[in-house]
């Protein structure tokens, strides 16, 4: 054995090192999924009946459909009886400062490192924390009111500016679009909702942490972001899952609207439970991500960090609707173990003079499957559009797999599609020559995976960059770091 | 007289099969005949392809069945002019000339009396009653595996077409050239079946011409298995010629044994709806295959080529380029596919797709993938879509040539890179005066033959 496959052998024995349960009394209503059921979850949320129509017309249509199956991922059977579809941590009175947040879960989060206390002080960084299903807390309200920015619960959102989430709620993920997000839509629980309004640059990231913490809860998060005219945001989405040896279930759903030179960036950082070595337990994370452009000169960009879930089905797209409107979708996807990923993105180009641009980045480790799925489209009016896809994969190790699925579809001359894929795994000669630098074969390893995903990381926030460079690390490098 | 049986509705060919069964089974042994059931389940099951079957994401093969059309299930002899066939029989090409019909073999082949000792050039049919064992061996043997409707729609109804076994150790130099005619009264739906083999250490390279002899609507399911023994070279060239209303769903299926070469090419000139499927199985250690297509479409014709390298064994190369020139309302679809497999180490894979779109409304549709499971490869895959290039334009007409002209070399230079592949020079050269004239709009799509000097 080379010293490169007991490198390999050892970062691939690594162990989840975020896996805790927090002790939280939570309000968890029975198992199992009927009409019945998605109408508990609108009352026990105080829901308005547009709502409530929302979520049974999607549950209705849910019914008819059928869990994909084109992936390239084995998604063992399941069992939506056996989930119960809402969980809120039982809340003694309204919150009015973090001094008032249970104890245990600020613990949690500490442990987390989530910079709910410290950061507002010296990142400058808004955190609505989502603890199952529930906003417990938002700061930075205030400070962002003052510039008429909305960033609050989706349920508060659905109580004080109905005429907003109705405007846009599923305009960019119809409730009958896939079979997860008919799921979601019927049964979300909470979420995030944000307004930026004409003119207004938002002044800091927004951040929302997601965590899936009671047992046999899926997780139905739901995210709707609209950027009015010339407005500009960065919302950032992280999340960390305690151990949990029962698969679990992740149905978000995100929505964002970019309107006239509006430009949205969002970045994520997903490290759910991934199981163990041997493939027992994990989060199954089925994501139905789409913003549109739908003014001219509007921008989405999606950059994405993905090392965690035991399955990860993930397309974050871009509709390109309004003319020079550009989309951009940056991605590193790792996996490990018996973990599986078919993850991409979609570019639909129907303005003029739109581009895209796909940079991702694949990992892949031990016994895991790591695909890229993706589609341009250009559509007959869409004169001068213009994409550049690159699809890079890493492997590590014999027993892996790495996979490229992309897309073309071209119906007007005038675009220009490129689209490169290759794969590869690290040489010995990069290792040899870190090695006669005096860079052990460890660091060596770290530094390649970390170049190699560079141009991705790049493209985080500054804080998060720092967080993703320790994820890779974590999952992949064991003590290097 | 045409021996027919007509039929409305595509879902009723599961039907007349078995009412037809006796015609079907008659004449052929039994290894032909018993794969016919589970193959024919298999086409039940999954239909004719829409849509909505992933592996024909953009060729909808359901309208093309919605026509009245007949199907031949016994060979007929038909008087075709023999000399206006032959005719085409390029001199200094000195092929070898075998004549199709509907998928049949032609029975007034002239006998091949000059191929080396041991070749066996024949009807399919014939050859599985004459040599049975040999044929037996490899009949179906990579077509059964697939589950390709339209794959198993031809073994269930397969009864004819050319059988090519070329003994170990043995060359033959010239081309074989194949003229694959569809030539009926009525309206067509012909099923042939081909069997190549090519023994250990020899080496064969066969022509293949479609051509449709008048202007009947013609659905022509053609079904190739190939197998290229250890150390064998093996070269395929396909000239896809055929008019608009014509439907040509061809799968060519090959295996190759170690150090075993295939080269394929697939020049479609005019055509109404081509989908070409071509699997090849690297099934020997340090096998290398060439596979390659230039497509020249126009009107509204369609032209799907659907590939799929499966890297069996370490150390195989694979390389492919496939290259669309799509004008008026045509459209274009790619989907290839790389899959190593695990411990195939050492592999080496490469994959392009480059495609011109000449008009708005031309349309094109590319899927390129890889599927790898094996750590020390190095595949790579790249697809492009665009026009032609305006600089590249501007460059030449300041030299004073005309914007026309310049547009059809810019094309020609385009399509050189696949042509170039073509080993043969004299078959090359003849290819690229072909595809100049396809795209001077000169060449007609019924020119009885594509390798004939007719002017």
């Amino acid at each position: 054995m080379t010293e490169q496959d007991k490198l390999l052998e050892q970062v691939t024995n690594e162990d989840y090192k975020f896996g805790f349960v927090t002790d939280i009394e939570t309000d968890i209503i029975d198992i199992g999924l009927n009409e019945d059921v998605v109408r508990l979850i609108s009352l026990k949320k105080e829901e308005p009946e547009w709502m409530l129509d929302f979520r049974l017309k999607a549950y209705r249509k849910w019914l008819e459909m059928k869990a994909p199956d084109w992936a390239y991922l084995k998604v063992p059977p399941i069992d939506y009886q056996s989930i119960s579809y809402y969980a809120a941590p039982k809340q003694k009175k309204k919150l009015n400062s973090l001094d008032e947040v249970d104890q245990e879960l600020l613990d949690t989060f500490n442990k987390l490192g989530i910079p709910l206390e410290e950061q507002k002080h010296l990142a400058g960084v808004a955190v609505d924390a989502v603890m199952d299903s529930v906003s417990v807390k938002t700061t930075f309200k205030e400070v962002l009111a003052e510039k008429g920015i909305i960033f609050c619960s989706f349920s508060e959102a659905v109580r004080e500016f109905p005429d907003l989430v109705k405007k846009y709620l599923g305009n960019a993920v119809p409730y009958a679009d896939n079979y997860f997000a008919a799921l979601n839509s019927a049964v979300f629980s909470d979420g995030s909702f944000c307004y930026i309004p004409k003119g207004v640059r938002c002044p800091m990231e927004l951040s929302t942490y997601f965590r899936i913490n009671a047992a046999n809860t899926g997780q139905f998060e739901r995210t709707l972001i609209v950027a009015d005219d010339d407005s500009y945001v960065s919302y950032l989405e992280g999340c960390t899952a305690p151990m949990r040896d029962e698969n679990q279930l992740h149905a978000a759903v995100v929505e964002i609207i970019a309107m006239e030179r509006a430009e949205v960036k969002y970045s994520t950082v997903q490290n759910w439970y991934p199981g163990d070595k041997n493939g027992k337990g994990g989060i199954y994370n089925f994501v139905t991500k789409r913003g549109i452009c739908r003014g001219d000169y509007s921008k989405i960009s999606w950059t994405q960090v993905e090392t965690g879930s035991a399955i990860t089905w993930k397309y974050p797209s871009c509709v390109l609707m309004g003319d020079h409107s550009k989309g951009e979708f940056y991605s590193v996807a790792l996996t490990n173990h018996h973990q599986q990923a078919d993850t991409g993105t979609k570019m639909i180009h129907i303005g003029k003079n739109t581009k895209s641009l796909i940079v991702s980045k694949g990992i892949s480790a031990g016994v895991s499957n790591n695909s890229y799925r993706g589609l341009v489209k250009v559509s007959k009016r869409a004169d001068n559009a213009r994409n550049f896809s690159q699809c890079d994969s890493l492997l590590m190790g014999s027993k892996c797999g790495a996979h490229t699925f992309p897309y073309i579809e071209c119906a007007n001359k005038s675009a220009i599609l490129e689209h490169e894929a290759t794969t590869s795994k690290i040489s010995e000669d990069q290792i040899f020559y870190c090695n006669q630098r005096g860079i052990d074969t460890e660091d060596a390893v770290a530094m390649i995976v970390n170049g190699y995903a560079k141009e991705v990381l790049n493209k985080l926030p500054m804080e998060f960059a720092v967080e993703a460079q320790k994820l890779l690390a974590l999952s992949l490098e064991g003590s290097v770091g | 007289m045409l021996e027919t049986v007509n039929y409305t509705a595509t879902e009723e060919l599961t039907d007349l099969f078995y009412q037809n069964i006796e015609m079907y089974r008659e004449g052929c042994p039994d290894f032909m005949n018993n794969p016919r059931g589970k193959a024919i389940g298999i086409f039940k099951r999954r239909g004719i392809p829409s849509r909505k079957n992933e592996d024909y994401k953009y060729t909808d093969l359901r309208p093309v069945f919605q026509n009245d059309f007949s199907v031949i299930p016994r060979y007929v002899e038909q008087n075709v002019d023999l000399h206006e066939v032959f005719n085409c029989d390029v001199p200094q090409l000195n092929t070898h000339l075998i004549l199709l019909i509907n998928g049949w073999y032609y029975g007034r082949n002239r006998k091949m009396g000059n191929f080396p000792e041991g070749v066996i050039c024949s009807s399919l049919q014939h050859a599985a009653n004459e040599h049975p064992e040999l044929v037996e061996k490899y009949y179906n043997q990579l077509a059964g595996q697939s589950e390709d409707p339209m794959s198993n729609l031809n073994t269930a109804l397969a009864k004819d077409g050319l059988f090519f076994y070329v003994p170990d150790n043995v060359t033959i130099e010239a081309p074989v050239q194949v003229i694959n005619l569809m030539n009926a009264k009525d309206h067509t739906f012909a099923i042939q079946r081909n069997l190549f083999v090519a023994g250990k250490n020899s080496e064969v390279k066969i022509v293949f011409c479609d051509h449709t002899l008048n202007q009947q609507y013609y659905i022509l399911n053609n079904l190739s298995e190939c197998f290229v023994n250890d150390d064998a070279r093996f070269g395929f060239f396909s000239v896809q010629n055929q008019h608009n209303g014509a439907v040509n769903n061809t799968h060519f299926y090959a295996k190759l044994g170690n150090h075993a070469k295939l080269d394929t090419n697939v020049i479609t000139l005019n055509g109404g709806i081509v989908r070409n499927n071509l699997q090849v199985k690297l099934a020997g250690e340090h096998a290398h295959a060439n596979v390659n297509g230039l497509i020249l479409a126009d009107e509204k014709q369609h032209v799907d080529n659907a590939t799929s390298i499966d890297h069996m064994m370490p150390n195989c190369t694979s390389s492919q380029l496939y290259k669309n020139i799509l004008d008026d309302q045509s459209s274009g679809a790619f989907s290839g596919k790389i899959h190593v497999f695990r411990d195939a180490q050492k592999t080496e894979a490469f994959q392009q797709n480059n495609n011109v779109l000449l008009t708005e409304t031309a349309e094109m549709n590319t899927k390129p993938q890889l599927i790898i499971d094996a750590d020390d490869v190095r595949c790579s895959h790249g697809a492009t879509v665009g026009r032609i290039d305006e600089d590249a334009l501007f460059y030449l007409r300041a030299r004073g040539i005309g914007e026309k002209e310049a547009r059809l070399m810019i094309m020609f230079a385009f399509a050189e890179e696949v042509l170039s592949q073509i080993g043969v020079p004299v078959l090359r050269e003849r290819m690229e005066e072909l595809v100049d004239r396809r795209l001077r709009g000169e060449l007609g799509p019924c020119q009885n033959c594509s390798l004939s000097h007719k002017k």
